[in-house]
């Protein structure tokens, strides 16, 4: 069962790639792949060409202004849909059963599919960790992927490159089941890659964007900073125990205690040096503080794949990281420290610079960051299951806020800007409903999903005993003011008021059921999920769900120090969540004019959160130039001069001079001729009359 | 004073020597050039004749035979093609010969 979790969005990924080939092959002819793809390949294209002229059919009559040149759809695109979206509704209803027998049932298994590789002392299993850690991941990735996938059948109809879209997007989950699955670090590495190369190609999806592209490329390099540091934690970890399989691991981690490495000269304490690389893995890919200028960029890829990837799923694989190596930072208290530091920074971080964004796709992005910030809050204090407990949570209702916003985009004809919207609520009030959902859910009202993960959360940083708790403390409670803030802007701005742009609103309209089936959905789950609690945060509910698949070490007893907590408590984030709502309230529907004359009064701040800190252009002065610089160095002087000007270049330029002084030799004139012929002549004579005897 | 073989040759060094600087000097005319060819020609002939009589060997003889008839089918062809060149660039001076400039 767990192989078929794992491997059926692989199987549409191949089947729907091979579709998008054919389609190539077919509008391409002459300039398809190889011949040896093609034979399978032209198969099916010539199957199934029928059933999508008959899906296109379908849709014609929605008039819709196209971001892009019409172009008619690739063949196949209504079979690769159906068949990508079954196989990951299949892979989800497993995933909720493993989720049941394994939490529930205590089924926990180590499936072996095949070893990897047996390279001298490493030998790479490729095998399936299923724990109840495990299980929540896969109903998560499972669960929203199908529902994306379900979503994007009506948010991308009028893509003409949709078999290929779909592949991409089912090859992103098999990776990303791959990383959650995994039995020890080069596979979670493997998974780990697999994540980042499909957000690299479903943010550059539409790539005639220059900015598209861009992003694309930012994404992947900001995304190898993180992935060296990962990188060069496994190697330590091998280095010192000498294999990467988690059991192994976590049996010896104790034995390192107290050990220290060399590190760049610096004499550094191992399990502290290692936390912190692989920590650095997970920044990246979480876009944490420092590492998350990636993020924002990221939205330029279609909706559907911003609530998938850079909200409910792929970012969230570095806080799932931290849960399975739970073990290793329960001995690295500095370490943990830290993961406290840089999640606690980046919720409040994120936060404010949500406040001032335009985009709405934007304000969600930085809202997403901020939550994860808040997920390595819990991580670094020690609340494992608590952090889970918000991932899971904030899937669902991030990527609902996503898709619903996507629903906005797609009813304003890929409008993304909140100064041009306005009064959209009585116009699409499903759409309007859905996101009033998502908002509560995240905000943390009460009985919605985030009220119970997020109060967690700032009780567990309340409570934790590391030197950085009290500071995440004081950061997510500010932040939990700010979250508050910009969703409710963000839901005034875009749905109250008077429309800013009057054409737009005339036509904007309610997406199709397939989209606005899976934001119901989500939005359920947006209000049910926190009726897990008790599994994460309960009393003995943790121990019984999770086992072993978290280690708690003997002082850290967070969880019941939590629950020991007055009743009054859980009041200071709703608080906190009425007063963003009142004031959001009061700046953008009772006087408009008050945001408009806080940001003329305070330029700088406004400036400063509307640059996001100026992360960017201090990223460009510090390493974009020079290693521009670098690069025009090398090209120019390195390669340029020194390489080709005494290398070929040098070489042909003499051979060149010479024969132009040979071409001056021959002048034309008949005399010149002659004399060299009568000078030679002579020679000869000369040579063998005195010479040749 | 009897005429003997080093007259013989001293005549045809001279003209050939007239024919070398004949092709050097010259820097008008290219009939001039085709007339110094011949006189070098003439100088091997002379040559050809006095060492046949000389050395009592009538191949010699039958060399100069076979080289008047060489210079005369020579002679022919170049003012053809001479004619030819002055119909189609309208001039013979040997400064504007210079086609075959690399």
């Amino acid at each position: 069962m767990y192989q078929a979790i794992v491997f059926l969005p692989l199987l549409g990924a191949v089947l729907a790639g091979l579709i998008a080939i054919a389609g190539a092959i077919g509008r391409f002819p002459g300039q398809g792949p190889a011949p040896g793809l093609d034979d399978g390949a032209t198969d099916h294209g010539a199957h199934h060409h029928a059933p999508s002229v008959h899906g296109d059919a379908g849709v014609i009559h929605h008039s819709h202004v196209e971001a892009h040149p019409h172009e008619p759809a690739a063949a196949g695109s209504r079979l690769a849909e159906l068949i990508t979206t079954t196989l990951l509704m299949i892979s989800m209803i497993l995933s909720w059963i493993a989720f049941v027998d394994v939490g529930f049932g205590h089924h926990d298994l180590r499936a072996q599919v095949f070893t990897w590789f047996a390279s001298g002392d490493l030998k790479v299993d490729w095998a399936l960790r299923i724990d109840a850690l495990t299980a929540v991941m896969l109903v998560v990735v499972t669960t929203i992927s199908a529902l994306v996938h379900l979503y994007s059948v009506g948010y991308m109809e009028e893509d003409p490159y949709r078999p290929r879209f779909f592949a991409y997007l089912s090859i992103f989950t098999f990776f990303m089941l791959m990383l959650v699955t995994a039995d020890n670090l080069v596979q979670m590495y493997f998974g780990w890659e697999g994540v980042g190369l499909a957000s690299y190609l479903l943010i550059g999806f539409w790539y005639h964007k220059p900015e598209a592209n861009a992003a694309a490329i930012k994404a992947f390099v900001v995304n190898r900073v993180g992935d060296f540091g990962f990188a060069l934690g496994i190697f330590a970890l091998f280095m010192l125990m000498g294999a990467i399989n988690f059991e192994t691991v976590f049996a010896q981690a104790p034995s390192l205690l107290g050990k220290t490495i060399w590190f760049f000269g610096w004499r550094a304490d191992a399990l502290t040096l290692i936390c912190l690389l692989l920590f650095m893995g997970a920044m990246g890919k979480s876009a944490q503080f420092l590492l998350h200028t990636w993020l924002p960029d990221a939205m330029e890829g279609p909706t559907p794949v911003s609530a998938l990837i850079h909200a409910a799923t792929m970012v969230t694989a570095g806080v799932f990281m931290v849960a399975r190596l739970s073990p290793l930072f329960e001995l690295a208290p500095n370490a943990q420290s830290f993961v406290t530091l840089i999640g606690a920074t980046t919720a409040l971080f994120a936060a404010t610079v949500g406040l001032v964004q335009n985009d709405i796709k934007r304000v969600i992005a930085y809202s997403t960051c901020s939550q994860l910030g808040y997920m390595f809050v819990a991580m670094g204090v020690g609340a494992y299951s608590v952090g889970m407990f918000h991932l899971f949570t904030h899937a669902f209702f991030k990527a609902l806020l996503f898709l619903g916003a996507g629903s906005v985009i797609h009813a304003m004809h890929h409008e993304q800007d909140m100064r041009h919207m306005g009064g959209l609520k009585d116009r699409i009030p499903y759409t309007y409903t859905v996101m009033i959902v998502g908002t509560l859910a995240l905000t943390g009202f009460p009985f919605t999903a985030g009220f119970y993960s997020k109060d967690a959360i700032i009780e567990a940083a309340f409570v934790g005993h590391n030197p950085m708790a009290l500071y995440a403390f004081v950061c997510t409670v500010a932040a939990a003011l700010l979250t508050s803030f910009y969703s409710w802007r963000l839901i005034f701005k875009t749905f109250h008021g008077e429309p800013h742009d009057r054409k737009h609103w005339k036509d904007a309209h309610e997406s199709p059921m397939t989209m606005l089936i899976p934001i119901g959905l989500l939005a359920l789950g947006s209000v049910l999920a926190g009726q897990f609690h008790p599994i994460f945060t309960g009393h003995g509910g943790v121990e019984d769900f999770f086992r072993e698949s978290f280690t708690f070490a003997k002082t850290n007893h967070i969880l019941d120090e939590m629950h020991h907590l007055p009743l009054y408590f859980s009041l200071l984030p709703i608080g906190m969540m009425a007063v963003g709502f009142v004031i959001a309230w009061q700046f953008y529907i009772r006087r408009p004019d008050i945001p408009v004359e806080l940001a003329r009064q305070h330029d700088f701040l406004y400036r400063f959160l509307l640059n996001k800190w100026y992360f960017d252009e201090l990223y460009d002065a510090i390493f974009v130039r020079p290693a521009k610089w670098v690069g025009r160095a090398l090209w120019k002087g390195g390669d340029g001069w020194l390489i080709d000007g005494f290398g070929p270049d040098g070489v042909s330029a003499r051979v060149l001079d010479v024969t132009r002084n040979v071409v001056r030799l021959q002048t034309g004139y008949l005399y010149h001729y002659a004399f060299a012929m009568l000078i030679g002549a002579a020679a000869f004579i000369t040579y063998f009359m005195f010479a040749v005897r | 004073m009897s005429v003997g073989l080093g007259h013989y040759l001293s005549v045809a060094a001279i003209l050939f020597t007239l024919g070398i600087f004949g092709i050097f000097l010259n820097r008008k005319n290219v009939i001039i050039i085709l007339m110094s060819i011949e006189l070098i020609l003439l100088a091997v002939n002379i040559n050809l004749v006095a060492f046949s009589s000389h050395l009592g060997d009538i191949v010699g003889q039958v060399y100069a035979l076979l080289v008047l008839t060489v210079a005369a089918a020579e002679a022919a062809i170049g003012l053809a093609i001479l004619v030819v060149y002055f119909r189609n660039r309208g001039s013979i001076a040997v400064e504007d010969i210079n086609l075959m400039k690399g």
